[in-house]
C-alpha cells in the first residue's frame, strides 16, 4: 500500500501536477474567461449598446442584489470550505505548518497516508461504518416496505397508524438514544450480580422467558470481540427504529400513487397476493425503494449522533468509532489536514457507493 | 411479521380451492348453472370471506404490534420519569402510567434544580428563532430573484447552488470550524462572549440551498401574469413579494420554518465543536453533557428520563399540531432539520 502511494505521489503530484495541470487549467479556463468577461463586455457596452437598444437590456444588477446576502454567506461558509478542505488535505504536513504560521506549501498525499496507516482507530471507524450500513439499510428498508404495504391495504385507522409510525421522525436523536440506553442499561456492576441495582428493562423482559441477562452497553473491549456484538445489536435496533418513519413515508407515498388498474387486473386473474406483491408492487415501487436505499446508505455512512446518544461522547471508548467520529475528533486538536483527508475519503466512499447503487437501480428499476 | 406471513400463505392456498374471487360474478354464474352449484359456490364464498377477514385481522395485528414497538420507548420514558429511584429499581417492567393513584412530578422539578437545562432551553429558543428568521429572509429573497427576475448568469448560479448539495456537510464543517476559530468567535468569555457564541451558532447555517430550491419551485408555480399585472400597476418588487408571493407560498414557508426550528432544537455536532463556554450550550448538547456520568457514579435513570421528556415535549407539540407541514416538507426533501 505504501509503495503504491509513494509511486502515485512521485508521478502525479510532484512532477506532473505543477507543470501541466496548472498551466493547462489556467490557459483553457481562466484566460478565456477573463478575456470574455472584461474585453468583450467592454467592447459591447461602449460600441454596440445604443445600437441594440432597449430590447436586449435586462436589469442585471437587481437580481444579484437580492442574492447578495446568500452569496456572501455561501462564499464564506460553503465555497471557500470546499477548496480549502481539499487544499488542506493535499498539503503535506499541513497541521504543523499551520501552527507555526508557515506559508511554503507542498502538494502531496502525506495526510492520506497518515490517516490510512493510523492503525486501529481508522480501521475500526471504517469497519464499523460499513457494517452498520450493510446491516441497517436492508433491515429497515424491508421492514418499512412491509409496514407500508400493510398500511396501504387498510382503510379505517390508516391515518391513525400513519401518524404513529411517523412519530420517531420528530425526535431528538441524542435524547431518544438516551432512552434506548436506559432501556438496555444495567445499573450496577455486571460482574457482581449481588451489587446490581437494576438489570434494565430488556434484561428483565428476557429473564421472563428464561434468557440470561446480557451486559448490553458496559463491556470494555475492541471491535469485533465478545463485548462488541451486544452493543452493535442495540445500535442496530435504534438506527432501524429511527430510520423507519422516513422510509415508510416515502414508500407509502409511492404506493398511493400506483395506478389501481394493475391491482384490478391481478384481481380478475385471481393472482395470489404474494405474486401481486413481487410482480406488481415491488417493480412499480422500485424508484422509491432505490431512493430510500441510496439515502439510507448516505445516512448510514454519516452515522454519528445515534452512537453519541447511546454510548456517550467516547463512542464506547472508541469501540464504536465511525468515520464521522474520526473526523470530528481530530478537529479540537487542530489536526485539520488529517480530518480533511478523512473527509475526502468518506466522500469518495459515499460517492462510489451511490454510483454503484444508481447503476444497480438503473438495471433493476422499472419506470 | 408472522401475522403478515400467515395472511400471505392463507391467500396462497386459496386459488387451489376455488378460482374466482368476486362474489358478485359468482352468484351470477351460479344462477345459470343450477341450484346445487349455487349452494357450493355460497360455501366457497363464505370460506373466502372468512379468509379475507382473517387476513384483515392479521394486517391489523401486525400494524398494532409494530405501532406498539414504535411508541414503546416514548411510553416507557414518560412512565419512568414519574417514578422514584427506588420504585424504578423495584420494578422496571411496570408499564402502567399511574399505578396506585397520581404521581408527583418531583423529577421534573429536579431537572431544573440539578442541571442547567432551563438556561439551555432559553439559549436554544433564542438561537432557533433568530436563525430561522434571518434564514427565511435570505431564502425568500434568493428564491424570488431566481424565479422571477431575469439576469445574466442566473442559470449558472442556480446550477452551482444545486451542485453544492452533493457535497457532504462534514467537508464544510472542518474549514468552518477553522474559520470560526481564526475569527476568534470561539472566545466566548467576557463581555462580547455571548455575541461570538451567537454568531458561531447561527451564521454558518443561514443559507440552506435546499430550502431556496424548494421555495423557488413553489414561486415558479405562481403565474407570471400576476407579476406583470403588478408591474403595470407600478408596484415595486418588494411590495409584490410581500403582498402576493409570500401569502401564496405560505404552506412551504411554514414547512421551512418548522424544519429549521427543529434543526436548531436537534443540532448537536456544531455546538459541541464550537461552544467553549458552558453558559451558551444548546439543549441537545446540554442534555448529553448533564448526564455523561463519571464511571463510578450510578445514573439516576428516572431523572434522566424526566429531562429527556422535557426536551421531547416541544417536538411532540409541534408534531401534533403541525404534522401536515412536516410531512410535506420531509417527503420532498428527505433531510432532517
Amino acid at each position: 500500500m505504501d509503495k503504491v502511494l509513494t509511486f502515485l505521489n512521485t508521478v502525479f503530484v510532484q512532477g506532473f501536477w505543477k507543470t501541466f495541470c496548472v498551466k493547462w487549467v489556467w490557459q483553457t479556463f481562466c484566460v478565456k474567461w477573463v478575456w470574455q468577461t472584461f474585453c468583450v463586455k467592454w467592447v459591447y457596452q461602449t460600441f454596440c449598446k445604443d445600437l441594440v437598444g432597449k430590447k436586449l437590456r435586462f436589469n442585471s444588477w437587481k437580481g444579484w442584489i437580492y442574492l447578495l446576502p446568500a452569496i456572501i454567506l455561501l462564499l464564506i461558509f460553503t465555497v471557500y470550505p470546499i477548496f480549502n478542505t481539499v487544499m488542506m488535505a493535499f498539503t503535506n504536513n499541513y497541521d504543523s505548518l499551520e501552527s507555526i504560521g508557515g506559508t511554503s506549501f507542498e502538494f502531496g498525499i502525506d495526510n492520506f497516508i497518515t490517516v490510512i496507516s493510523s492503525g486501529d482507530t481508522f480501521r475500526t471507524a471504517i469497519l464499523n461504518t460499513m457494517l452498520l450500513c450493510v446491516v441497517t439499510v436492508p433491515l429497515s428498508t424491508m421492514l418499512a416496505l412491509l409496514i407500508a404495504v400493510a398500511l396501504n391495504s387498510i382503510k379505517p385507522l390508516q391515518k391513525f397508524f400513519q401518524t404513529i409510525f411517523f412519530l420517531p421522525y420528530v425526535t431528538n436523536s441524542i435524547a431518544i438514544g438516551m432512552v434506548f440506553a436506559a432501556l438496555f442499561d444495567v445499573v450496577g456492576d455486571f460482574s457482581k450480580p449481588y451489587l446490581v441495582e437494576s438489570w434494565g428493562f430488556i434484561n428483565t423482559l428476557l429473564g421472563k422467558i428464561g434468557v440470561q441477562p446480557v451486559n448490553w452497553l458496559d463491556g470494555i473491549g475492541v471491535f469485533g470481540d465478545a463485548t462488541y456484538w451486544p452493543k452493535f445489536a442495540v445500535l442496530v435496533i435504534y438506527i432501524v427504529w429511527n430510520a423507519l418513519p422516513f422510509k415508510i413515508l416515502i414508500l407509502l407515498g409511492g404506493l398511493q400513487s400506483v395506478n389501481k388498474q394493475y391491482y384490478e387486473a391481478a384481481k380478475i386473474d385471481s393472482t395470489p397476493k404474494w405474486r401481486v406483491f413481487t410482480r406488481i408492487t415491488v417493480p412499480l415501487l422500485s424508484p422509491m425503494i432505490a431512493y430510500v436505499v441510496i439515502t439510507g446508505f448516505i445516512g448510514g455512512f454519516k452515522e454519528y449522533t445515534s452512537i453519541i446518544g447511546i454510548f456517550g461522547d467516547s463512542m464506547a471508548d472508541g469501540q464504536l468509532y465511525t468515520m464521522v467520529g474520526f473526523i470530528y475528533d481530530a478537529l479540537p486538536d487542530a489536526f485539520y489536514g488529517e480530518a480533511s483527508a478523512a473527509a475526502l475519503i468518506l466522500f469518495a466512499i459515499i460517492f462510489a457507493v451511490t454510483m454503484v447503487n444508481l447503476y444497480v437501480s438503473k438495471k433493476k428499476t422499472h419506470y | 411479521m408472522d401475522e403478515l406471513k400467515n395472511e400471505v400463505t392463507t391467500q396462497d392456498v386459496d386459488p387451489e380451492v376455488s378460482v374466482p374471487t368476486e362474489p358478485q360474478t359468482q352468484t351470477g354464474d351460479a344462477l345459470t348453472q343450477g341450484v346445487m352449484h349455487e349452494r357450493d359456490m355460497k360455501k366457497e364464498t363464505k370460506k373466502q370471506d372468512v379468509m379475507k377477514i382473517l387476513g384483515k385481522i392479521g394486517v391489523y395485528l401486525f400494524l398494532s404490534v409494530m405501532a406498539f414497538i414504535v411508541v414503546f420507548p416514548f411510553l416507557w420514558m414518560i412512565a419512568t420519569s414519574l417514578k422514584h429511584l427506588s420504585e424504578y429499581y423495584d420494578s422496571n417492567l411496570d408499564l402502567v402510567l399511574f399505578p396506585g393513584g397520581p404521581r408527583d412530578f418531583h423529577n421534573f422539578a429536579e431537572v431544573f434544580t440539578e442541571t442547567d437545562l432551563g438556561r439551555y432551553f432559553i439559549n436554544t429558543l433564542i438561537v432557533g428563532v433568530a436563525s430561522t428568521f434571518m434564514s427565511l429572509i435570505i431564502t425568500v429573497l434568493s428564491a424570488f430573484a431566481l424565479s422571477r427576475l431575469k439576469f445574466k448568469g442566473q442559470n449558472a448560479f442556480f446550477a452551482g447552488l444545486l451542485a453544492t448539495m452533493m457535497i457532504p456537510g462534514e467537508l464544510f464543517t472542518i474549514t468552518n470550524y477553522k474559520t470560526v476559530a481564526d475569527l476568534g468567535w470561539t472566545n466566548q468569555f467576557g463581555d462580547g462572549g455571548w455575541f461570538n457564541a451567537f454568531l458561531t451558532l447561527t451564521l454558518p447555517f443561514l443559507v440552506s440551498v435546499f430550502y431556496i430550491y424548494l421555495l423557488k419551485q413553489n414561486f415558479m408555480q405562481i403565474p407570471n401574469e400576476l407579476y406583470l399585472a403588478a408591474k403595470v400597476d407600478g408596484t415595486t418588487d418588494l411590495k409584490y413579494l410581500w403582498k402576493v408571493m409570500i401569502p401564496l407560498a405560505l404552506p412551504t414557508l411554514i414547512s421551512i420554518t418548522i424544519l429549521k426550528m427543529m434543526g436548531a432544537w436537534n443540532t448537536y455536532m456544531w455546538p459541541k465543536l464550537t461552544t467553549t463556554n458552558q453558559d451558551f450550550y444548546l439543549i441537545t448538547i446540554g442534555l448529553r453533557e448533564a448526564f455523561s456520568s463519571a464511571d463510578n457514579q450510578q445514573p439516576d435513570i428516572p431523572l434522566q428520563m424526566a429531562a429527556v421528556t422535557l426536551v421531547s415535549i416541544p417536538l411532540f407539540l409541534v408534531f401534533i399540531f403541525l404534522r401536515k407541514y412536516i410531512m410535506r416538507g420531509v417527503s420532498r426533501s428527505g433531510i432532517k432539520g
